[in-house]
């Protein structure tokens, strides 16, 4: 029987939320092809979890134990999911396409010597053959990508791409306690800075504002934290905005910076260079407002407003308080 | 310290993609260093520069043409560089590209390996990662502050994650890959693009690394691509002109009445 492992990506021992998306395509795929579905899970799980993960979608429980688990390392998450492959053999192991999930998973690929395909947007399974699809160039295109026979195929799955199941608190699990082997790990994480705002991060946002050049200068920003503010959105910027040193690059949107896909996404004083368009163009719902009624943002916008945006963003925000209010 | 710096020629980021016979078309293409392979050369620079001694290698892997991108990080003020020719390699599986690439820094020699996060063509995000395995060194990923040590051999960065950035300590040897905010690279200077036309450039085949092509052939290859596409295009919308006091309000009640997506 095929096995679709999930490597669980946990905060406080508690499954974040592109676990139980990856848990529903794994049982997508899973209840395709008659196999099952096992969460890797390392370290401490909450109580209550491993009940939470079987109502997501999960047959079965690896839990791999250890000290060197307690905290993230590259080095010893990719031992425990080392031991973990060795005890179940799952033929396909999904990972977050998250900064931990994109460490780990590479990691894991060389030491496995097997193949990984990254941030995955879907799966496709045509007579037991699994293929991948995957964007490329930032968006700019996609891939379709198939492993070699060697298993377990390895993938990253991009966060809020895969719509989490009903739980189904019917649904039991198997716990499956596995020991951590002894592990050498020469970096470890030491500590957390905390980056300004309690905004969220652009590629989990579901509301994104971005700032381009016609912001003008770093004060000018504070006009879109106060959009922010209203709409509950994260702070995103142009590559123009953020070379010209008005905001820090984790706010970039675009080829060389985030790639999203949030369900709204404003384009504010933002022309619409190719490479912005990459990291931008697959939100569900684009806003463009720009003084150039011929910006290129324009042809991608679902809709847009010509203007000022120093006279339409201020409105905007008083209109949506309004609007957010009743 | 020997620093070694893996470069990748990718398309430059304003290319507009196309399809040709189902492949990317890269006939008219303006080949570029990988953004954020240029982070990594002058973290190297930098490094050296402040330890005032040590070496900067910048290695390439593909055919002839990355030899412009070795020239472009010598003439930034790399020491040496070396092209690794790609000839019958799957260049787009990671795990063949990190074989070769761990071969080719075993000949090399180093005490730190930099190289991008990621190749912004197939934004695979792997070769640096499965290199460090392969290597069985430390890594650190996505990193935005780099600080290293030669006496103790150890290092500290800061990592970009969700929310914030991870502090990472580390010991030495380790690969590194850059995240953009590592640092701001310089240009080249006058001097420096001359000074590499006295360079000579080595290559080295897979032969002269030990490596058997069958083992890193397309045939071989653990991950590969099946087909591309385009995203399907898409259209214009609803575009309001006129006194914003009219367009601000139509706007909001559209999103929030008639779409309802806020």
């Amino acid at each position: 029987m095929a096995t679709f492992g999930v490597v669980a990506e946990l905060k406080d021992g508690t499954a974040r939320k592109i676990t139980v998306e990856m848990l529903a395509e794994a049982r997508r795929l899973a209840d395709a092809s008659g196999g099952d579905v096992a969460v890797v899970a390392l370290g401490p799980l909450a109580a209550g979890e491993a009940e939470r993960l079987a109502s997501h979608g999960a047959d079965r429980i690896l839990h791999v134990e250890g000290d060197s688990l307690a905290g993230y390392s590259t080095e010893a998450y990719a031992a425990g999911v080392q031991a973990a492959v060795e005890r179940s053999k799952p033929d396909t192991l999904f990972f977050g396409a998250t900064s931990q999930g994109k460490d780990l998973a590479p990691r894991v690929s060389g030491r496995l010597r097997v193949g990984l395909a990254s941030d995955c947007t879907a799966f496709e399974l045509k007579d037991g053959e699994l293929t991948a699809r995957r964007p490329i160039f930032a968006g700019k295109a996609f891939g379709r990508v198939a492993w070699n026979p060697a298993r377990p195929r390895l993938a990253t799955i991009r966060p809020n791409t895969f719509t989490p199941l009903e739980p189904n608190t019917g649904r039991k699990a198997a716990v499956e306690s596995i020991p951590m082997p002894a592990v050498k790990v020469r970096a470890r994480v030491v500590g957390f800075e905390k980056s300004e705002g309690e905004m969220l991060d652009l590629t989990e946002a579901n509301i994104i504002v971005s700032g381009g050049r016609a912001m003008q200068g770093p004060e000018n920003f504070e006009i879109l934290r106060k959009l922010c503010a209203v709409l509950g959105a994260t702070l995103g910027a142009s590559r123009a905005a953020v070379d010209a040193g008005w905001i820090d690059h984790s706010h970039q949107v675009g080829q060389t910076g985030k790639v999203v896909n949030p369900t709204v996404y404003f384009a504010i004083g933002i022309s619409g260079a190719i490479q912005h368009l990459a990291g931008m163009s697959s939100s569900r719902t684009i806003v463009a407002i720009n003084k150039d009624k011929d910006a290129p943002i324009f042809k991608i916008a679902s809709y847009g407003i010509v203007g000022d945006l120093y006279q339409v963003v201020p409105l905007l925000t008083e209109e949506f308080r309004k609007a957010l209010k009743e | 310290m020997n620093i070694l710096v893996f470069v990748k020629q990718v398309p430059d980021t304003e290319t507009r993609i196309q399809l040709q016979n189902g492949a990317v078309d890269t006939s008219s293409v303006k080949w570029v260093a990988n953004p954020y392979d240029e982070f990594a050369i002058e973290e190297a620079l930098r490094i050296k520069e402040k330890l005032g001694q040590g070496k900067v290698t910048v290695v390439s892997l593909g055919p002839d043409r990355v030899k412009e991108a070795i020239k472009y990080a010598l003439s930034l003020g790399a020491d040496e560089g070396v092209h690794v020719k790609g000839d019958g390699l799957a260049l787009a599986d990671p795990l063949a590209v990190a074989t070769v690439l761990a071969a080719a820094a075993k000949k090399a020699g180093f005490d730190l390996i930099l190289t991008g996060k990621q190749g912004v063509d197939h934004d695979w995000s792997q070769a640096g990662i499965i290199l460090a395995e392969l290597l069985d060194l430390p890594h650190v990923s996505v990193v935005v502050h780099l600080e290293v040590d030669a006496a103790s051999k150890q290092g500290k960065a800061k990592r970009e994650v969700e929310g914030g950035d991870e502090l990472v300590e580390f010991s030495l040897p380790a690969v590194i890959t850059a995240q953009k905010g590592l640092n701001e690279p310089r240009y080249a200077s006058l001097k420096g693009i001359m000074a590499v036309k006295k360079k000579v450039i080595p290559e080295w085949t897979l032969a002269d690394l030990g490596v058997d092509p069958a083992s890193v052939s397309e045939s071989a290859a653990s991950i590969r691509f099946v087909e591309f596409s385009l995203p399907p295009p898409r259209q214009a919308g609803k575009i309001l002109e006129g006194d914003p006091k009219d367009t601000v309000p139509e706007l909001v009640r559209i999103l929030h009445r008639e779409a309802k997506v806020l």
